[in-house]
């Protein structure tokens, strides 16, 4: 937001500040995906309604939700490590059932990945493919 | 007199695995060593600091014989973060917002084709691979993001648990293969670029996208969350269609 007068806030405050917009939103998030019996995550409610207040409210580039938002994006993968792990669980399954697992699982995603890739070019404007 | 001190390793060893510490500190450390190892292979995607802290952590727990309940009370804790990053791909997108009109029936059309496609070859290709059932059900999915699509694989009569580990591994090939393969299929605009990758490798895959080009990346995190939609809402109609 724009600031004037208002003197630099600290690295500390920024970080508690960002955190707690991330936080809200996905707060207000689940309360909207659970009241109304949505079948989306809560926290993808949430992205959407902090895309809404960014475009409305058009902060500057020294705000505590970009700031926020910034630092844990840069470690998403992350966040990922703990369900992956769980393939410790499945180790028997996914040896006992390797081809259909392995193979569904590839083959699946390059047909995904071509199809969505292809649709979206062929439906961009001709001069930008 | 009770003495102030005590050598008493079988009780510290007893509270260290009832504590998160231990598994938010190896998964900390195995996520570091992940990127000091891509940064040393000088970026190589084969390296994504997710498969190398995989890895370890997964090595760390078989050689101690560590289950992975007991090492999930430290990984939920992180897991718990993966609600306010979903929450924050919003900034991305936000950057990239002038893009946004153009790129609405593109989405309108390949994100829910995106979804049929990944569901249904998900689902078929398990069987025809000689799986069962419930195991292509647990498969059907896998392309939307990790909280999505292990409730819903649970709610479908799938394995919750291994969905969420068949989703990982999709983000993980993706995030390794995905630009490499669209550049074989020449989808070369950024736009598409980042939404197939979003649209079937969810936040593993934005990630990628995010480190590769930051407008790829913002359409990749949209895709995401548009996948994780319409794949909540496609998944049930797609499995009463076909039969299961």
């Amino acid at each position: 937001m724009t600031s004037r007068a208002r003197p630099p806030r600290p690295a500390s405050v920024v970080f508690l500040d960002g955190l707690l917009w991330l936080l809200g939103f996905w707060f207000v998030g689940e309360l909207v995906v659970r009241t109304f019996g949505i079948p989306v995550p809560g926290a993808v409610i949430g992205m959407l309604g902090l895309f809404v207040a960014l475009q409305v409210r058009r902060p500057g580039p020294r705000s505590a939700t970009l700031a926020a938002a910034d630092g844990l994006l840069a470690h998403l993968q992350l966040l990922f490590i703990p369900a992956g792990v769980g393939i410790v669980a499945f180790l028997a399954v996914v040896r006992d059932d390797a081809i259909p697992i392995v193979g569904a699982l590839v083959a699946s995603w390059a047909v995904g990945l071509v199809v969505v890739g292809w649709t979206v070019t062929l439906l961009l404007p001709r001069r930008e493919r | 007199m009770i003495p102030l001190v005590a050598w008493q390793p079988e009780a510290t060893w007893a509270w260290l695995q009832g504590s998160p510490l231990l598994g938010v500190l190896l998964t900390l450390a195995a996520y570091r060593v992940g990127r000091a190892v891509h940064h040393r292979c000088g970026r190589h995607p084969a390296t994504q600091p997710v498969l190398v802290a995989i890895a370890l952590v997964s090595a760390v727990l078989l050689a101690t014989e560590t289950s992975y309940g007991e090492y999930s009370r430290g990984g939920d804790l992180l897991a718990f973060l993966l609600g306010p990053a979903t929450v924050a791909l919003a900034v991305p997108l936000h950057r990239q917002a002038h893009h946004l009109r153009r790129l609405l029936l593109p989405l309108l059309v390949a994100i829910p084709l995106g979804v049929v496609v990944s569901v249904s070859t998900g689902f078929w290709l398990v069987k025809l691979l000689g799986g069962d059932e419930q195991l292509a059900i647990t498969m059907a999915p896998k392309a939307a993001t990790t909280p999505v699509s292990l409730v819903l694989s649970g709610d479908a009569g799938g394995i919750a648990a291994l969905t969420a580990v068949l989703t990982i591994g999709v983000g993980i090939v993706s995030a390794v293969l995905g630009p490499w393969l669209m550049t074989l299929a020449r989808v070369r605009h950024p736009h598409a670029r980042g939404v197939a990758m979003g649209a079937v490798s969810h936040g593993i895959g934005t990630s990628r996208s995010l480190a590769d080009d930051p407008e790829e990346g913002a359409f990749a995190g949209l895709a995401m969350g548009l996948t994780a939609f319409g794949t909540a809402v496609l998944l049930p109609v797609l499995l009463a269609l076909f039969g299961a």
